[in-house]
C-alpha cells in the first residue's frame, strides 16, 4: 500500500513532516522530522485513509559514536533512532516510522533527547515510551506519567545505550 | 436522592463515604500470576484506582541480545514467555528469517505448525487452570496440568526439554521427531477430546464461575485496539483479528492450506462446528468470560491444526533441512514481525549492520500491552473482582518484563 501517492497525501496534510523514506527495504519505512511526529501520527490515526489505529511496538535504536579503529568503516553519523510500528486494524496494513535524533540533547552528555509524546494519539504508547525513557534515555514531552518502568526507581544510566557501563554494586548488591 | 435510593439499594452502601486506603497486591501474591506488584487505591470495598509495577523479572533481554548471535539468542526468547516457549521461538526464527530472506523446508513448515499448535494448547490450558486458582477453585488447575503434562511429555521426547525447549531454530528445527512420537500425539490428542466437556461442566458454565466473570471487566474493542492488546485478549471484544490468518505473508504463509476459523464472536455467535456450551445470559462481549471462553475454542482449534499438521508432516517425503549456522551473517537492515502467540501477537524486531551479531534486538510483548489496560479494566470495580480482572487477560511476568 506505501507508495508515492500515500506520501504525496501525508506531504500535503503535514508539509515538511517526512524527510527521507526507503522503499526497498524488508519493511519500508518513512523518515519523519523529530518535530512534526505527533502531527503525523495524528494526521494517520485520524484523517488518513487508512486509519492506523494500532500502535505495535515503539523502539529505540542507538547508533553511538564508533569506536576510533573502527570509525572509518562505519556509514552512520551518531544519532538515536526512533521506530515506531503501525498497524490498521481494519486493513491490516503496516507502517514504520523513523525520527532521528541527536544522542545527548544540544550535544552535552547527560541531557537526553526529546521528542513529543504520541500518548495522546493512542494510549497504548504510555507503556511504550516509559520503557524506552527507562532503557534508551529519551524523554518524551507530554507524557502524562514518564517513570522508569522495568529498572527501579533509582537506576542511574539508560542500560540500552550502547556506551552503557554496567554498575557493580546497587545497594550492596555485588553484580559480579 | 431519594429517588435514586428507590432505583438501586446499592447506593445507599456506596454513598457511606470511607476513608481511601491504598492496598498492595503482591509482588509475590498467588493471584497476579507471577512477580507482578498491583497498587489500589480503594474506597471501601471498591477499587477507584489500580497501578501495575513491572520489571521484578526483567532480565535485559534485549541488552544480551545485543551480544549474541542470532541462533544464540534462542534459548533467552524460551525464558519470555516460558508456558509458550515454541512459540517465542517460532516468533524470533521468523524474523530473523524474514531479514535473510530464507524458507524453511515443507517439512519443518508442518513440524512448526505441529508444535507451535501444542504448545498452544499447553499455554491455554494454564491459562485456564491459573484462571480457576486466581477465582478460588482449585481443582480444574490439576485437571488442567493433567492434560498439559501429557504434551511436555511429548515435547520432551522431541528435544530433550520440558520448558524452555530451544527446539525450533532459524533455518527450521534442531531435529525430527522419534520414531513413533506422531502416534503418541495422536493418541494423546483422542483422549483430550473428550476431556474438554470436563473443562467446561468445571468451569465455563460452572454458576459460581460465571457470576465471577460475566458483565466483569468490559473492554470495549475500541479501547483494545488503542491499547494495542491483541490475541484472545482482543478477540474477546469481538475484533476478528487473528495474525494466522491475517498477518504478513512470510507467517501465513506457514499455515498455507490448513482450514480453521478464527475464535470470535460474529454476529452474535462464536465458530459452531464443535459442541460448545451456550454463552450464559449475563456475559457481555469484552468481559472476562468472553475472554476465557476465546481461549478454550482455541484449544479446540488448536487440536484441529495439530491433527491436520500431523497429515501434512507425515505425507512430507523430502528431508527436515539443518538449521543455520550459529554464527550465520545478517544482511544489512532491519526487520520486524509478529506472530500470534498463545498470549497475543508477538512482535520480534531487529536491527543488523551486517555482521553475525544483531545491532540492536528488540521483543514486543503482547503481554505487556494486555496488562497496560488493566487499570482501565479496574476502576470501579470490586477489590474481589481484580484477580479476576488479571487472570483473565493471561499474562506471563517473562514476557513483560524481559
Amino acid at each position: 500500500m506505501q507508495g508515492s501517492d500515500f506520501v504525496g497525501q501525508l506531504e500535503a496534510a503535514v508539509p515538511g513532516a517526512v524527510v527521507g523514506q526507503t522503499m526497498e527495504a524488508i519493511d519500508p519505512w518513512l523518515e519523519i522530522a523529530p518535530e512534526k511526529l505527533l502531527e503525523t501520527c495524528r494526521w494517520l490515526k485520524e484523517s488518513c485513509g487508512i486509519k492506523f489505529d494500532g500502535l505495535q511496538c515503539i523502539t529505540a535504536v542507538d547508533w553511538c559514536e564508533p569506536d576510533p579503529k573502527k570509525a572509518a568503516k562505519v556509514s552512520w553519523e551518531p544519532h538515536t533512532e526512533l521506530v515506531y510500528h503501525l498497524w490498521s486494524t481494519a486493513s491490516r496494513a503496516s507502517l514504520v516510522l523513523k525520527t532521528k535524533l541527536p544522542r545527548w540533547q544540544n550535544d552535552e552528555p547527560g541531557q537526553i533527547p526529546e521528542v513529543a509524546s504520541v500518548t495522546s494519539v493512542w494510549r497504548g504508547a504510555d507503556w511504550h515510551e516509559r520503557e524506552v525513557y527507562d532503557l534508551s534515555g529519551v524523554n518524551f514531552v507530554g507524557h502524562p506519567d514518564l517513570r522508569r518502568i522495568l529498572c527501579p526507581e533509582d537506576w542511574e544510566g539508560y542500560p540500552l545505550r550502547k556506551d552503557y557501563v554496567m554498575p557493580l554494586e546497587y545497594h550492596g548488591m555485588r553484580g559480579r | 436522592m431519594s429517588q435514586l435510593l428507590d432505583d438501586d439499594q446499592r447506593i445507599i452502601e456506596f454513598d457511606v463515604r470511607t476513608d481511601e486506603m491504598l492496598v498492595n497486591m503482591g509482588p509475590q501474591h498467588p493471584s497476579t500470576h507471577g512477580v507482578l506488584r498491583l497498587v489500589l487505591r480503594t474506597d471501601g470495598e471498591i477499587v477507584s484506582e489500580m497501578e501495575p509495577h513491572i520489571g521484578y523479572l526483567h532480565r535485559c533481554a534485549e541488552k544480551i541480545g545485543e551480544n549474541l548471535t542470532a541462533r544464540q539468542w534462542i534459548p533467552y526468547t524460551d525464558r519470555m514467555d516460558y508456558l509458550a516457549a515454541m512459540n517465542m521461538n517460532l516468533g524470533w526464527s521468523l524474523a530473523v528469517e524474514k531479514l535473510l530472506r530464507y524458507e524453511v523446508s515443507e517439512k519443518a513448515r508442518h513440524l512448526r505448525v505441529l508444535i507451535a499448535e501444542l504448545n498452544r494448547i499447553a499455554s491455554h490450558l494454564v491459562g485456564m487452570g491459573a484462571y480457576g486458582l486466581d477465582l478460588g477453585t482449585f481443582s480444574p488447575f490439576l485437571y488442567a496440568f493433567r492434560e498439559r503434562e501429557k504434551i511436555l511429555d511429548l515435547f520432551e521426547e522431541a528435544c530433550g526439554a520440558r520448558l524452555t525447549y530451544s527446539y525450533i531454530t532459524v533455518g527450521g528445527l534442531t531435529a525430527d521427531l522419534p520414531p513413533g512420537w506422531l502416534e503418541r500425539c495422536e493418541q494423546f490428542l483422542d483422549q483430550f477430546e473428550p476431556v474438554i466437556r470436563e473443562y467446561h461442566t468445571l468451569l465455563t458454565t460452572n454458576a459460581i464461575f460465571v457470576k465471577r466473570t460475566a458483565g466483569i471487566g468490559v473492554l470495549s474493542p475500541e479501547m483494545a485496539i488503542d491499547y494495542g492488546c491483541t490475541g484472545p485478549v482482543l478477540r474477546g471484544s469481538g475484533v476478528d483479528i487473528d495474525l494466522r490468518r491475517d498477518g504478513e505473508s512470510i507467517y501465513t504463509a506457514m499455515y498455507d492450506g490448513y482450514a480453521f476459523e478464527v475464535a470470535v464472536m460474529k454476529d452474535g455467535h462464536y465458530p459452531r462446528d464443535h459442541e460448545y456450551p451456550a454463552v450464559p445470559t449475563d456475559a457481555v462481549l469484552g468481559d472476562c468470560w468472553h475472554r476465557f471462553f476465546v481461549r478454550m475454542l482455541e484449544v479446540v482449534q488448536s487440536m484441529d491444526l495439530v491433527r491436520q499438521a500431523i497429515d501434512r508432516y507425515s505425507q512430507c517425503k523430502g528431508p527436515l533441512g539443518e538449521p543455520l549456522k550459529l554464527a550465520e551473517k545478517l544482511p544489512a537492515g532491519d526487520a520486524y514481525l509478529e506472530t500470534e502467540c498463545p498470549k497475543g501477537q508477538m512482535g520480534f524486531y531487529l536491527v543488523s549492520e551486517g555482521a553475525a551479531i544483531p545491532w540492536r534486538v528488540r521483543a514486543r510483548s503482547s503481554s505487556f500491552s494486555n496488562l497496560a489496560v488493566a487499570p482501565e479494566l479496574c476502576r470501579g470495580c470490586l477489590i474481589a473482582d481484580v484477580p479476576a480482572v488479571v487472570g483473565s487477560l493471561d499474562i506471563v511476568m517473562g514476557e513483560i518484563d524481559r
